[in-house]
């Protein structure tokens, strides 16, 4: 019952040929190799393995790998261009904000779903859109800086997304 | 499970013994240059660390020929720093360049023994040693310039690794060059003068994590990131509560999943599958039948278990005669607080990666301790110890519950009974359940106050709750403090090696142990006596800390960046303090709170941590470190705790054990008093023990409710104002 699935990861055409319902997370981490998409709850509490789905920050622990049949998935390996840091982890390196670095790039994605959308986000839609993104080593205080500071510089760098 | 005495043994043993490796082998693997292997004892820096015999600790430096100096540490990365302080330690005392320095952490063929990563001891003890060590190097390098270069050492000036002559700087150079075609190992048991803070370049100014760009791009390398060619994922088959025993099991069910292997040995039985998700397909498959312990107590009747469970004491402190206090004091105020289980709940759960190559293991494993989780694995395995070799990798997180590592055992018997390679990462439940738990705790107090508001008497009982900041340090004439325990409990022995018994979970050190219980009992009951004398809740404690000066520098300079003004609680602000010792380290907290009185719900809306920890290594990493531990802290104040129906326990994830979330970041600032010309202390663990008391206070201070068990959820606190 295994099946191609055709999708493009990080901008490039991709396909893998697995029983479509494994689930998504264990796809991109096991059988795409890309293991900065990690493994939290696996229930969709923490945010560990936010990634991009057309645009959306999704939890990649909570879909089959068949919902990304046709579509753009984009996980933490895919924001770095050119050997340049994308504005966000550049952001998270500058105000320090992380510790153990697990939930950072969940963080990172979710964060990237939000800035698409909604480059100024106000310190109030900050905590909105992290508030189910867990950071164990409670780094949040640094977080919330850094992604303002993305989020301008995005804007200012007019960085493709 | 291993017996207490065992443990004891393995700790005072190995810490005690030389590390000795055949040097051959070390230089096969890392090439030429100079080694310092050093094995130091009684450095005066060490004093005040903790308890135990810490008489002679080892590591070693190299020197490479193209002048990189590599530290090999035993120590660990888990977010809280060293990666970054400890290189600057070394290169400020070895006048290299922070960029010439290299770490390699926690792989235990290369780097020496170590008893793991916790209690804030890395920078305090190892730090201190590793700089003493770093000093020598320094002068053995320099002797070797002074042949070199004919010149008396005394005429020679280092910098950035090039020693030159002082009065002709042209002739000069490299410790690397003077390392070119050697392979010398010296052995150091002496150190030198460690630098004034006047002398630092690096130490003192303020870092970011040098590990940010791995982490923030994915790369960086945790044990679950590991993949080996045909390797299984495991699941293990689990009871449905703690000290199930199994009675029947049927894997047919598993079995029909393409690609499952079942491993069984007695009751050790697993599902591998060379899929992660058919492996969690196929352990839901299998149908096991258990007989469950049956355990009459739950997370409300706990606090009355563990009274009457304890069967020793020890007395920790005493003074004067509390009889003679109480007849001194005109109010006298009894109180029992209740604190509960915590889960350590870090993202990364437990999680190993494991496979022989011939007859060695291999391993990267979710840990805080490589060197006891090797030995536990090789006796496990009943192999040689170095048979095994667990890896360097990040951690994702441990805050004590890393210290034990049953994956790392489970998987290493899965890599020998399949001879496959084995991937084993915990589901969330597991985390939960097997989790060594922050031991709920009571504290019995009776205190009393005279007239004039001065504090008598101190009679505090601390049950299963650990010893770590359980002694108070205000001016108190009659005053007796008691861990009451049970005598299976290795509590008294080593905080970190709690044994279940009596508890129904498994327990161990939760940041800042038993500290955080002990903190929170003992700073509400001085803010409850400040409040009934009348008094401020700074100046009571200021006016009974005339012994503990630094306590009371603590306090003010952490009043002055809070902005305290002095006022009678309840004032209705929401403001609350409390202060403790942790990790070498006295500290205060200031916090001020916002409590919704029809939903109960408390906002911490600002916070200040003053502390006092000595040489403040790397101010960023420090203050990084008081900040998270604080916002960790508000977990245990006002939302954690582990509930559980005899050995059932009822969260098992993140729907119903709450986390501290974004939103609940308050504002904080951190205050360091200024003792650069003093040995650096434990940064990791202090701000998180005084947190809860602060908030409890703050509680109080805005609505008059004082409450005696934590967290303070939203019910209990509503409960508590309608009682008023």
């Amino acid at each position: 019952m295994t099946e191609t699935i055709q999708f493009e990861l990080n901008g490039q055409p991709a396909e893998l040929t697995l029983d479509p319902n494994t689930i998504l997370m264990w796809a991109i981490r096991n059988d795409l190799g890309l293991t900065g998409t990690k493994f939290g709850c696996g229930t969709g509490f923490c945010g560990a393995c936010t990634v991009i789905l057309e645009g959306e920050p999704v939890r990649s622990c909570m879909l089959p790998v068949r919902d990304v049949a046709g579509k753009k998935l984009l996980t933490i390996e895919g924001l770095e261009q050119n050997g340049q840091l994308h504005p966000i982890q550049k952001a998270f390196v500058e105000h320090d904000a992380l510790q153990c670095g697990f939930c950072t790039p969940g963080m990172i994605m979710k964060i990237y779903g939000l800035l698409i959308v909604n480059p100024e986000p106000s310190r109030q839609e900050v905590l909105d859109a992290l508030e189910e993104n867990f950071c164990r080593c409670s780094a949040y205080k640094q977080i919330i800086p850094a992604v303002q500071t993305a989020g301008r510089e995005m804007q200012k760098g007019g960085v493709q997304v | 499970m291993k017996r207490q005495e065992e443990i004891t043994r393995k700790i005072s043993r190995d810490i005690n013994d030389p590390w000795e490796m055949d040097r051959r082998e070390f230089f096969r693997k890392i090439g030429g240059g100079l080694i310092i292997s050093f094995s130091l004892g009684g450095l005066p820096a060490l004093a005040g660390t903790q308890g135990r015999s810490e008489d002679e600790v080892n590591a070693y430096l190299h020197i490479a020929e193209d002048g990189r100096v590599t530290l090999f540490t035993g120590k660990i990365e888990m977010g809280q720093g060293p990666i970054t302080s400890l290189p600057m330690m070394l290169a400020d005392e070895m006048d290299v360049s922070l960029d010439s320095v290299h770490i390699i952490m926690g792989d235990t063929d290369l780097t020496p023994y170590d008893n793991g990563t916790f209690g804030s001891l890395t920078t305090r003890q190892y730090g201190q040693i590793m700089r003493g060590a770093a000093a020598k190097a320094r002068a053995i390098l320099l002797e070797m310039a002074a042949e070199e270069l004919d010149v008396p050492v005394e005429d020679l000036q280092v910098k950035d690794g090039l020693v030159a002559v002082k009065s002709d700087p042209g002739n000069k150079i490299t410790y690397g060059d003077l390392t070119k075609g050697k392979k010398i190992m010296r052995t150091i048991d002496e150190t030198v003068d460690l630098k004034q803070p006047g002398e630092f370049t690096y130490m003192g100014t303020s870092r970011k994590h040098v590990d940010a760009y791995a982490k923030v791009t994915g790369q960086a390398k945790y044990s679950g990131d590991i993949q080996l060619p045909g390797m299984m994922y495991a699941r293990m088959v689990r009871p449905p509560s703690l000290g199930a025993k199994l009675i029947s099991i049927d894997t047919s069910g598993a079995e029909e999943i393409e690609g499952t292997e079942i491993v069984r040995d007695g009751d050790f039985i697993s599902v591998l599958n060379p899929s992660q998700d058919l492996a969690d397909v196929a352990v839901a498959k299998v149908s096991a039948e258990f007989e469950e312990e049956k355990a009459d107590v739950d997370h409300n009747s706990i606090y009355a278990y563990i009274t009457r469970s304890v069967d020793d004491s020890q007395e920790l402190a005493s003074q004067g005669n509390l009889e003679e206090g109480k007849k001194l004091s005109d109010q006298v105020f009894e109180s029992e607080y209740h604190d509960p289980y915590l889960a350590h709940a870090p993202i990364e759960n437990h999680t190993a990666t494991a496979y022989f190559e011939g007859d060695k293991l291999i391993m990267w494993a979710s840990c805080q301790t490589p060197f006891p989780t090797k030995e536990d694995i090789a006796e496990a395995l009943d192999i040689p110890q170095d048979k095994v070799l667990l890896k360097e990798v990040f951690v994702g997180g441990g805050f004590g519950g890393k210290i034990y590592n049953p994956q790392a055992i489970e998987a290493a018997r899965l890599a020998q009974l399949s001879g496959k390679p084995i991937q084993l990462v915990y589901s969330r439940q597991e985390e939960f359940m097997y989790d060594r738990l922050r031991p709920a705790a009571v504290v019995k107090l009776r205190s009393g106050i005279d007239a004039n508001g001065r504090m008598k008497f101190w009679d505090y009982d601390v049950y299963m709750g650990g010893r770590r900041g359980a002694t108070h340090f205000y001016d108190i004439p009659h005053h007796q403090t008691t861990h009451h325990f049970v005598k299976r409990s290795t509590q008294d022995i080593h905080p970190s090696y709690n044994y279940n018994w009596p508890h129904p979970w498994y327990t161990g050190a939760w940041r800042g142990p038993s500290n955080n219980t002990n903190t929170w009992a003992r700073e509400s009951q001085v803010e409850l006596m400040a409040a009934a004398a009348g008094k401020d809740a700074l100046q009571f404690r200021l006016d009974h800390l005339e012994g503990d000066p630094k306590m009371a520098h603590v306090l003010r300079i952490g009043a002055e960046k809070f902005g305290w003004t002095p006022a009678v609680g309840p004032s209705g602000r929401g403001y609350g303090i409390a202060c403790g010792i942790d990790a070498g380290t006295w500290l205060a907290v200031f916090a001020e709170v916002k409590v919704d009185r029809s939903t109960g719900q408390v906002r911490v809306v600002r916070a200040v941590v003053s502390q006092d920890m000595g040489l403040v290594v790397n101010p960023q990493g420090a203050i990084i470190q008081a900040e998270g531990g604080l916002i960790m802290g508000l977990g245990y104040a006002l939302s954690e705790e582990v509930r559980f129906e005899g050995r059932k326990m009822l969260d098992r994830n993140f729907d119903t054990y709450s986390l501290p979330k974004i939103s609940w970041t308050p504002e904080i600032e951190v205050v360091f008093a200024d003792k650069q010309h003093e040995p650096p202390q434990g940064g990791g663990e202090p701000s998180v023990v005084a947190i809860g008391g602060a908030i409890a206070n703050a509680v109080f201070d805005a609505t008059g409710a004082r409450l005696y068990r934590l967290p303070l959820t939203p019910e209990r606190v509503l409960a508590a104002l309608e009682a008023l």
